[in-house]
């Protein structure tokens, strides 16, 4: 729940309801960016997500970064993509 | 000293080199106790085995930061006495807190009772839910610390714009300062720097811990959660001992602007306010240390759509995850550590979670404190 995730935008949903299709480990699942907007989010751009929700834009290298991080985390990695491939935001 | 973890640091070079330095900067004969105070941080500490990295005078204190850990039983107890008590409620919470023990057993227990407690990855989910069953009452369970709120809150925006009327949310989430300051004033322990939790601070930023330099003289560094990060949070700590600073410094710049995330604290300040008190386990009540929703939201509040207990439920006398909380004990110092109490069958919330310390030192850090530390 803490440690976040990263995923890269692949294409902005809805505008009202601030969602955008995000690519999480070749999982593809909806997010929300609306604390990330102001930012000036783009399509291609990582953004590390909590709980389906983008909390900070962050470059490649952090992405892959992060990730590389919590794979070595084994289990808890394991569960955190399990939860998001079981998430249906709409 | 072996560092067993070496080979698995993405950069095992800057890891001894960082190593290095702390040892270098530690004055001999003085003591340093250092808390982090993120679970996460906590997780990665046992993970990577940091402490092998360190001298043996500095010692890493684990602290409140797991947002599971500290929810008290009484609460668990509430949200299972609504599920079990109306049949169209869909009670919904994170994976983690679903073996949480209360005093009549856990969501995943009364899940088996025939109460409807589903886990969900995100708030958006428990909406959705709530969208999908309109003859059913959905109640988010929310937990966390301002890491999550934002997500809970933004989530409540929508649901009014949109104007579902089956959903609500049971708000458990807490905020950082208070804790910390509870700590601070807690007699029993003497810390000397605190490793500043790294997600919280993408939404608070940096600013709202000056106060622990100024007022109380420690300094604190805001970290990342690789465990070179952790490594290199503490070379500053001890760089600003050495130098004789101490300040709030932020090592994990690249994704914790200084002055938070404006948009996520905006709308926490709409859609919550601060609750008088709240109790945390093991840590007892502390004042303005909880959120509750604000009377703009008040439509969405459990706690005002059905009668809550709210019976207070001490924990079980066996369990020292107070303790463990505060940084007063060890894991392993706990009476019931691995024996009584494990991830399997915890009696402590610290057990459950894989961000609280007795999980993180039960999965991992036991090993590492039977091995024999050489010099090499």
């Amino acid at each position: 729940m803490c440690l976040g995730i990263p995923g890269q935008v692949v294409a902005f949903l809805e505008e009202t309801d601030q969602l955008a299709k995000v690519e999480v480990t070749g999982v593809r699942r909806n997010i929300n960016i609306g604390l990330v907007r102001d930012e000036g989010i783009e399509i291609g751009d990582w953004v590390l997500i909590h709980v389906g929700f983008a909390m900070s834009i962050i470059d490649e290298d952090e992405a892959a970064r992060a990730m590389e991080g919590l794979k070595l985390l084994g289990e808890q990695f394991d569960t955190e993509v399990e939860e998001i491939a079981g998430s249906r935001i709409e | 000293m072996i560092m067993r973890f070496v080979d698995e640091y993405r950069d095992p070079d800057l890891a001894r080199a960082l190593a290095a330095r702390i040892a270098a900067l530690a004055e001999p004969g003085q003591q340093y106790k250092i808390m982090e105070v993120c679970g996460g941080h906590t997780h990665a500490i046992y993970r990577f085995g940091v402490h092998d990295f360190l001298p043996e005078t500095i010692e890493l204190v684990h602290g409140p930061g797991c947002p599971v850990c500290v929810i008290p039983m009484g609460r668990v107890d509430d949200a299972i006495a609504i599920a079990e008590r109306h049949d169209d409620v869909i009670m919904t919470c994170f994976g983690d807190m679903m073996r949480v023990p209360g005093s009549t057993g856990s969501f995943l227990e009364a899940n088996a009772r025939g109460a409807d407690i589903r886990m969900v990855y995100s708030p958006l989910d428990a909406l959705r839910i709530a969208r999908d069953n309109p003859d059913k009452q959905v109640i988010f369970y929310a937990i966390g610390f301002e890491t999550t709120a934002p997500s809970t809150a933004l989530t409540l925006v929508r649901a009014k714009r949109e104007q579902i009327t089956n959903f609500s949310v049971f708000c458990n989430h807490v905020t950082i300062i208070p804790a910390i300051k509870a700590i601070l004033d807690s007699p029993d322990l003497r810390l000397d720097a605190f490793i500043g939790p790294g997600h919280v601070s993408t939404v608070i930023g940096c600013r709202p811990y000056e106060f622990i330099p100024a007022l109380h003289g420690k300094p604190v560094v805001c970290a990342g959660f690789e465990p070179l990060d952790v490594l290199e949070s503490i070379a500053w700590i001890m760089q600003q001992f050495a130098d004789g600073r101490c300040e709030v410094e932020n090592q994990y710049a690249r994704v914790v602007p200084w002055d938070g995330n404006t948009q996520a604290l905006g709308v926490m300040a709409d859609v919550f306010e601060l609750r008088p008190h709240f109790e945390w386990r093991g840590l007892g009540f502390i004042s303005h240390s909880a959120l509750k929703l604000s009377d703009r939201y008040a439509d969405f509040d459990t706690e005002l759509r059905y009668e809550v207990p709210g019976v207070r439920v001490a924990d079980p006398k066996s369990c020292q995850c107070g303790e463990v909380l505060k940084g007063v004990l060890k894991p392993w110092e706990c009476k019931v550590f691995g024996t009584a109490c494990t991830p399997e069958t915890p009696i402590g919330t610290c057990m459950v979670s894989s961000e609280g310390a007795c999980a993180a030192y039960y999965n991992y850090g036991r090993y590492a404190k039977k091995r024999m530390h050489v010099e090499v």
